[in-house]
């Protein structure tokens, strides 16, 4: 018996869904709007916290050594760093190396490289890049160089270690960094209140639509049907406008994203929104018509609770 | 088979409804209340179906108190009772066929006794051949008598007809008069609330009028005397 009442409360719910076409198309698309909301937040963080990574990822300390300074000296100082719990990697970039990237970056500011074939020797020392675990770990690597007094040249004539960068990158990292925190911040308060608008509007419209279905429950309710076989029907269509928003929101997002995947990656850096949406195309469904199906069931089953009581 | 017991059904503006009322129907009655507006007919009515509760007295049906059932049992003595509205109270968005199917449905009966029942039903109210309209598209009178088949098709011990007719011209009047009998001819207990003395005339029935909230007369084959 339990299956009979359970395939015939599905199939008056999916029918009802049908036949009330346009009640079942106002509920859709304002729970699309709600689910859209939802998404964007999603988007919204992963492009914060793609572009934050990265730039954390971009932060490196680079070691300048003096023209004059012997391989062999720097790659000393390259091993030690190495041997620091703190860093993760340290890379050599040698005069060389440095003189190629300077040219190839130059490569159409003629009066620059002018000036370089001028000189006869090549005026760019070598540098290590170092690397560490955790951006907040910089500070005690550059605490290290700094504790060898014997290394740099402005403190010892003889020494390799012309200057170390971390200073100035530092205060436009931590200025960036602040920046986008503060920015996520808000942006999480505003789609908040967003989401709790649209969440709102999304009940307030099932109520209504069990609101004009009053008269009926009453009628159910004097043929003697349970409170269980009146309200079924009610949550499969609050399903059904969950899954069909859900997938409709899916489907707007794809030239959303596409549009805004261009745009973003060029301003931010991080990810590529469009191919976030298509590699995780399946997870974020999952996630919207989850929401979309226990919104519209709960939603429904609430706004029928209220007439049930004849 | 059905007992008000002392029934007083006020409302919250102390405005009453019933006053002391007591009064019985045996199984197998055919029983018109009669009353101007405000007499308390429907309100008697919505007692026996457990929609209101009485403010004192009680209510049985059988051997059970209808007020003190609980939800579950309610929704199965209701199942017991059909019922038929002047207003029809129809499914909107469900066929004929549906409206009548919903009401087996709810009584938990199989999909084989549906679509053995529910054409046997229609035939019964002569509605063959408008088992897939909308009530919509339907007459008052054909509203009228879907309502009536759907009250009827769980075969009920009482089928309750709340001012049946009032909607309806003279000869869906007579039609649906005569459907009732023909019900309560097969052994259906039937209650009906009118104003019509057309109908209370025709019927020759046991005829309860009421006043006030009060009952005033009790006649076994009586006339509409207000």
């Amino acid at each position: 018996m339990f299956w009979v009442t359970a395939r015939r409360i599905l199939h008056t719910g999916v029918i009802s869904f049908w036949r009330n076409s346009f009640v079942s198309l106002a509920s859709v698309l304002v729970m699309t709007v709600t689910l859209f909301v939802i998404g964007m937040v999603i988007f919204v963080s992963v492009i914060l916290n793609t572009t934050l990574e990265d730039i954390k990822n971009k932060v490196d300390v680079n070691v300048y050594f003096t023209i004059a300074s012997p391989e062999v000296d720097i790659l000393r100082v390259k091993g030690s760093l190495e041997e620091l719990p703190e860093v993760a990697s340290v890379e050599y970039i040698s005069k060389e190396e440095a003189l190629e990237t300077f040219r190839e970056r130059h490569k159409d500011d003629y009066l620059t490289l002018q000036a370089l074939e001028e000189l006869s020797y090549n005026p760019l020392g070598g540098r290590l890049n170092v690397l560490a675990k955790d951006p907040s770990q910089y500070e005690s690597v550059v605490s290290f160089l700094e504790g060898k007094p014997e290394l740099l040249s402005a403190a010892n004539p003889n020494g390799i270690i012309e200057k170390v960068n971390y200073r100035q990158n530092k205060e436009v990292i931590d200025r960036l960094s602040r920046l986008i925190a503060g920015a996520e911040r808000l942006g999480f308060a505003f789609a908040g209140v967003l989401i709790l608008i649209s969440l709102m509007i999304t009940l307030n419209t099932i109520r209504l639509v069990i609101y004009m279905s009053r008269e009926e429950i009453a009628v159910q309710r004097l043929v003697g049907a349970s409170n269980f076989y009146i309200r079924g029907p009610f949550i499969v269509s609050g399903v059904l406008y969950g899954a069909v928003a859900a997938f409709l929101t899916m489907a707007i997002f794809y030239p959303v994203t596409l549009w805004f995947g261009g745009t973003t990656t060029a301003f931010f850096g991080g990810v590529n929104l469009f191919e976030y949406y298509v590699s995780n195309f399946f997870q974020i469904l999952f996630v919207l018509a989850g929401l979309g199906v226990v919104l519209g069931a709960l939603a429904s089953f609430f706004a029928a609770r209220k007439y049930l009581k004849v | 088979m059905i007992y008000f017991d002392k029934v007083t059904k006020k409302y919250h503006d102390n405005s009453v409804a019933l006053e002391d009322v007591t009064v019985s129907v045996s199984h197998g009655e055919f029983v018109s209340f009669v009353g101007h507006s405000g007499a308390g007919k429907t309100t008697l009515l919505k007692l026996l179906l457990a929609e209101e509760r009485p403010t004192e007295g009680s209510v049985f049906f059988e051997s059970a108190n209808v007020h003190s059932l609980a939800m579950g049992d309610v929704s199965r003595l209701r199942r017991r009772m059909g019922m038929i509205f002047q207003d029809f109270r129809l499914l909107p968005d469900r066929t004929v066929y549906e409206n009548i199917a919903f009401a087996m449905e709810a009584a938990g009966r199989s999909d084989e006794e549906i679509a053995f029942d529910v054409p046997h039903v229609l035939a019964l109210v002569d509605l063959t051949g408008k088992e897939w309209n909308f009530p919509h598209e339907l007459s008052g009178g054909e509203k009228q008598r879907v309502a009536i088949a759907r009250a009827i098709v769980n075969q009920p011990d009482v089928l309750i007809a709340d001012e049946p007719t009032g909607n309806l011209d003279p000869v869906n009047t007579y039609e649906i008069v005569q459907i009732l009998k023909k019900i309560n001819d097969i052994g259906t207990t039937v209650l009906l609330t009118t104003h019509n003395k057309g109908v209370i005339d025709a019927l020759e029935r046991r005829v309860v009028t009421m006043d006030r909230g009060r009952i005033v007369r009790d006649d076994d084959e009586g006339k509409y005397v207000l």
